[in-house]
Order: structure tokens, then C-alpha cells, then sequence
């Protein structure tokens, strides 16, 4: 039974101008309850591997440089 | 990160305590402060910074019991009438006595309550008799507080592990737990001569209509791994028929929080704009009206604001847009919703367990035992009814200090190396094939099912097919599942717990040959109380077959007695038409 990769909207965006995750911070891959953000290892920033988001908010507001935003999941949007 | 690497360690402690959420942290520092050469390690699942139901913060105190305001003889009978009478009053009782100690705590934690001018607690009224709501308008501090409080009392915290089973002895006292890296799939076994379970609600059990899995109203990492464990080790659960069901905004996942709204003039209304209900606390009675207004010509129901003054709402908003779950403020945005100029579209939310709420869970009593020696739980998972956080910081407490005098009087029970192989082999086994089923489609389907199956009004040919269909979704997720890397091994093994909360509240219900606690346990073909059979706890534990067994269980010898006339105050809750019509 293959897998297939099938497109999805996120909802955690992140600012890869303002993300200094180049520079060692993971803050929002921590605090994040259901673990679902990672660094890039192309691009050094941190983005949303997971669909898996409750949209609580840690990532955004624990940011040191307000560069994650949390949008509604456009589901339920 | 997130590869599959293979390893074992060994680790000991005298407590471990399993969620870092609300009772987690609680129940360590109260352990540590008991005795400070106690060993103490806090497991978490995600980071005990922002885990748990409190992740963001919460917005008040549901359930304080403050001199001048109530007493705990008063709580202990508002909680009774409210759960049927289905509840063991000492855990109650004790609760209610102890809470404004813990208020205090909490406190001094650096944790503020709303304060009238003279400095006293400002507690609102919106239970159906008593008076114990305490706002927390600086609610989004509560985790940064508790984190502090740990470091101080240096517990040792273990992010990112999750455990998977319960280590036993041969004498049946608990003996630590399995536990697996979650981002390395790295196993670690803790021995422990006290373990306190805090894994919070089952939450990820209904599924959203909005088919998005994590849009539930716990916290979504709150899969019911806490209730899955506790069954496998053999401790028992109460009452699980008596589900969780929440009055939540239309689509978004927040509590419609009349709690907040409600000390200010706000109201649950239907389309007409009307009152329906004269209490907005949360209770299975009240979620039955719910349910009847939603069915009528007079549904949906609203959370009504557009009468208040636009000041008032602004502070509302403040609250329900700031603490707790602040992405709220956004949903409206997007939508164009405002409260002030029109009512705002309610629903119902999935069931789930959780005894925050309600009041099912791993059966405790008054000093968070569980029926297993040497296992402890509090919080969302045990069985104290309407618990809330207060409840979980409080029951926390008692279990951290219970904990340690248990510790000191017993050492480490053996552990079967056997056991811990087996396990090792159950949970990698989606690791080990080819190919397969993913986890989230086992999810999907198994949520589904609870929702055309167990969502009440309860149906009995209806919950058998549940059943049925569990079974086989069961084999496929023992036979086929499949994973990638070591993030998709945690889904794996949540899912697990959710099909063992599904076939519990399956068997739960099927049990309990009545209705009771209004929408929570509604069985239509078995209506009304039937106190004369029915007057008991449901105890369900894993049988000799390794299917849900159950017992009946007495209620405990009342401490506060009800009154005949007090018994159905919270089946009175519908306005009655003249007094609708004013």
C-alpha cells in the first residue's frame, strides 16, 4: 500500500527574515505541546513539519523575535 | 532528529510522576517539599513549559471553595446534586477543604486572582446553588510560575519522553514504567516505588465535524495514554460512561465560557435570543437542555453579548482573547464575528473523558490512590468529579505527599525483564514493516466511529456495532500500522490509547443499564434513574480475557447529607415559558 504526499495548508507561519534559528534558537520547536515544528536543515529556520497543530499559541507568543505567526487551520477556519 | 534509533537505559527514583501539565508539577513540588532527599523525576510527553490543558494559561478558578463566600460543606453537596449523587464525598469533602490553601500557594507562586478594592478574592456566582468562580484576568502566567517553582525545588524534569505501559510486580504493586523518546524512539525504564499518573483528559476521542484531528477541545496531545495505562496495569475506572460533552463556539475550540461571560450579563441564548437554561455551569443536565434547544425549531444556540454595554464586552474580550486559548480573538477576526453586534454560534463538542468536567477516571480516593498499591492519580484522568485546575493542583498535592510517606515505608518491587522485551517489541512493532497503514487514518477511523456510534443520545445496537467495528479496526492497527520516523511512533502509540478509551466508553456504557447525568449518559431505551440498581460507581477493569470487565461498587456513606428536595435541583434547569417570555 504506497503513501501518498498529499498537499495541506499549515496553519504555524513563520517569518524566515526575523527567525534566527540559524543562529541556535529553538525555542518554538520546544515549547510547542504537540511537537510538531523542526528546523530546516536547507534553509537553517524553523517551519511546520506536522499537520498536527491545536493552534494554543507558545510558539508565537515564547518567540524571541515575533517571526511565528499561528493561523486558524482552514478546516474549522 | 526523528530517526528510529534503537537503545535502552535504566534509570530509579522514589516517585515518578507522568504529565507535566497541572497536577504533574503540583504533586512533584509538594513531594520534594514533604521531603527534600526524596528522588523525583517529572515525565513529560512534550515540555513541561507549555504542556497540558493550561498550555496558555486559563482564565479563572471554577471551583474555589473561600471562606465568606462557601463553605465545604456547601460545595460538597452542589457537587453531589450535580453528579446524580454519584460520587464519593470524602475525595470531595477534602478537596474543598484544602483548595484555599492551595489558592494561596498558588499565590504566592506569583499567580493573581481577581481582587475587589478591598484586597478579598472576587469570587462570582454561576453554579446553580453556590457562589465559587475566582477570575484569573492574568491567567497566562500559570506555567511560568509552576516552571520556576520546580527549578526551586529542583525536581528532575525528563522532556519528550512518553510512557507506554506500567511496570508491575509480582505482588501487584507498581514498579515504575516503560517509557520512548519521542523524537528518537530511544526506550528508557524508570523503576520507581511511586508512580503518580497526571496524563490529563482523553480528548482526542470524538472527532470536530470540522474532520481537522486536532481540533478537539482538550489539548490535543491529551490522547487518553493516562486511562490506557491504568487499565493495562489493573487498576481500576469509574464511571467512564459518564462522558465529557462541552458547550463550545461553533467550529473553534474554545469553551464558550459563560464562566467568564456570565458575571457580566452574558448568556446562553437559542435563536430567538432568548434564555433557555438558568444556570450556564457545566453539567450533564445542563448539556441535555443543550442538546433538546439545538434539536428544536429553536436551535442553534448562542452565546449572547450584543446586549451589554460595549465596554463590558471589550473586557470580556480581553479575557476570552488573551488567556486561555488566544487564537479565539482570530477565528472571530477571520469570520467578521463580534460579540457586540451579534450573537455568536454555539455547539456541543465531541465526548471525550475527562473528570475536569465530569466525573469519570482511574478511580481515586481521597489521598489520589488508585486501586493499585503504590500508584497514584490526579488531575483531568482521576476520578474526582469536577475537578477542574483547582482540583488538579489540589489532588496533585495530595498524591505527591501520600506518595512520599508510601515510599518510605516499602522498597523497589521487582521488575520482569520479560516484560519489559515484550513491550519494547509492542511498540516498535509499526517501526519494523515495510509498509502499511498510517496512524492518522487509524485515528480518523476510529474517532469517526465513536462519533456515528457512542455519541449520546446512546443507542445499545448502535454501541455494539461500535464494538464490532472497533475489533477490527484493532486488528489492523496491531497488524498493519506502519511509521516512518519517531514522531509518527508517538501518534502510533497515542492512537492505541485512543481505541482502549473507545472500547472503555463502549463498555462503559453498555454496562450501566440507565440514564444518568442528563446528556452524559442518556440511554434511550433505558430512560430516567433507576437509583434502586443503579445507586453505585461502574468499576471497569481489564478482564481475564483481556477485554473491559466490570463490577459495581457502593457509593461511600454520604458525609453531607442530601435532602429528597435538594436531590433534583440540577434537573431544574429549563426556564419555564412565562418566565421565558418576559
Amino acid at each position: 500500500m504506497p503513501l501518498a504526499n498529499t498537499a495541506t495548508t499549515v496553519p504555524v507561519v513563520v517569518d524566515e527574515g526575523k527567525c534566527i534559528a540559524d543562529k541556535g534558537c529553538t525555542v518554538c520547536v520546544d515549547v510547542c505541546p504537540l511537537d510538531v515544528l523542526r528546523i530546516s536543515e536547507l534553509t537553517g529556520k524553523a517551519y511546520m513539519k506536522y499537520d498536527e497543530c491545536w493552534y494554543c499559541m507558545p510558539c508565537e507568543a515564547d518567540c524571541p523575535t515575533g517571526a511565528v505567526t499561528v493561523n486558524i487551520p482552514y478546516l474549522l477556519k | 532528529m526523528d530517526e528510529i534509533r534503537s537503545g535502552i537505559s535504566e534509570v530509579q527514583c522514589d516517585v515518578l510522576v507522568i504529565g507535566g501539565g497541572t497536577a504533574g508539577p503540583m504533586a512533584a513540588i509538594r513531594a520534594r517539599k514533604k521531603d527534600p532527599k526524596a528522588n523525583v523525576i517529572l515525565l513529560e510527553k512534550a515540555n513541561v513549559k507549555r504542556s497540558g490543558a493550561i498550555s496558555m494559561g486559563m482564565d479563572g478558578l471554577n471551583n474555589t471553595v473561600i471562606p465568606g463566600y462557601a463553605t465545604p460543606e456547601q460545595y460538597t453537596k452542589e457537587i453531589t446534586i450535580a453528579n446524580d449523587g454519584i460520587v464519593d464525598q470524602a475525595a470531595v469533602y477534602k478537596y474543598a477543604q484544602n483548595c484555599y490553601d492551595i489558592i494561596q500557594e498558588l499565590d504566592r507562586f506569583g499567580i493573581r486572582f481577581q481582587k475587589n478594592q478591598n484586597g478579598d478574592y472576587d469570587v462570582k456566582k454561576v453554579h446553580h446553588i453556590g457562589t465559587y468562580v475566582l477570575p484569573m484576568p492574568n491567567g497566562e502566567t500559570v506555567k511560568k510560575a509552576l516552571y520556576r517553582q520546580l527549578r526551586r525545588e529542583r525536581v528532575l524534569i525528563s522532556n519528550r519522553f512518553m510512557a507506554t505501559r506500567l511496570l508491575t510486580g509480582k505482588d501487584g504493586r507498581v514498579a515504575g514504567a516503560i517509557c520512548v523518546n519521542t523524537r528518537s524512539a530511544e526506550f528508557l525504564v524508570i523503576r520507581a516505588k511511586a508512580v503518580i499518573l497526571c496524563m490529563g483528559a482523553a480528548g482526542r476521542l470524538g472527532l470536530p465535524t470540522s474532520g481537522y484531528l486536532y481540533g478537539t477541545y482538550e489539548n490535543a496531545a491529551n490522547s487518553g495514554d493516562g486511562y490506557a495505562m491504568a487499565y493495562h496495569a489493573g487498576a481500576g475506572l469509574a464511571n467512564l460512561e459518564c462522558y465529557q460533552i462541552n458547550p463550545l463556539i461553533k467550529d473553534y475550540n474554545g469553551p464558550a465560557c459563560a464562566y467568564v461571560a456570565g458575571p457580566f450579563g452574558g448568556y446562553t441564548a437559542n435563536n430567538e435570543g432568548r434564555r433557555f437554561i438558568e444556570c450556564d455551569y457545566w453539567s450533564g443536565q445542563m448539556m441535555q437542555e443543550f442538546y433538546n434547544e439545538l434539536q428544536s425549531g429553536k436551535g442553534p444556540v448562542f452565546l449572547k453579548l450584543n446586549h451589554l454595554a460595549p465596554e463590558t464586552v471589550s473586557e470580556i474580550e480581553r479575557v476570552l482573547h488573551v488567556v486561555e486559548r488566544p487564537t479565539r480573538g482570530r477565528f472571530h477576526a477571520n469570520r467578521g464575528t463580534d460579540y457586540k453586534d451579534e450573537m455568536i454560534e454555539m455547539h456541543i463538542s465531541e465526548i471525550g473523558f475527562c473528570s475536569g468536567h465530569s466525573a469519570s477516571g482511574v478511580y481515586v480516593d481521597e489521598n489520589a490512590r488508585t486501586t493499585l498499591p503504590g500508584l497514584y492519580a490526579a488531575g483531568d484522568m482521576a476520578s474526582v468529579p469536577h475537578n477542574y485546575m483547582l482540583g488538579a493542583f489540589t489532588n496533585g498535592a495530595f498524591a505527591g505527599e501520600d506518595a512520599v510517606d508510601f515510599v518510605r515505608q516499602v522498597d523497589y518491587a521487582d521488575i520482569d525483564a520479560e516484560a519489559i522485551v515484550k513491550e519494547q517489541e509492542r511498540v516498535l512493532a509499526p517501526t519494523r514493516r515495510e509498509d502499511g497503514i498510517p496512524p492518522n487514518q487509524i485515528e480518523y477511523k476510529t474517532r469517526r466511529l465513536v462519533n456515528d456510534y457512542l455519541q449520546p443520545p446512546k443507542v445499545t445496537r448502535k454501541m455494539q456495532l461500535a464494538q464490532r467495528r472497533f475489533e477490527e479496526v484493532r486488528d489492523d492497527m496491531n497488524n498493519a500500522m506502519y511509521v516512518r520516523d519517531s514522531h509518527e511512533l508517538m501518534r502510533a502509540l497515542e492512537v492505541q490509547s485512543i481505541l482502549d478509551c473507545a472500547d472503555m466508553a463502549a463498555a462503559a456504557s453498555l454496562y450501566r443499564t440507565e440514564s444518568r447525568w442528563g446528556l452524559y449518559h442518556n440511554r434511550v431505551e433505558y430512560p430516567g434513574r433507576d437509583d434502586e440498581n443503579w445507586f453505585c460507581h461502574t468499576i471497569l477493569t481489564k478482564g481475564p480475557d483481556g477485554k473491559p470487565a466490570h463490577a459495581k461498587k457502593p457509593i461511600a456513606p454520604y458525609i453531607i447529607e442530601i435532602e429528597e428536595h435538594e436531590r433534583d435541583a440540577y434537573y431544574k434547569q429549563r426556564i419555564v415559558a412565562s418566565e421565558a417570555a418576559e
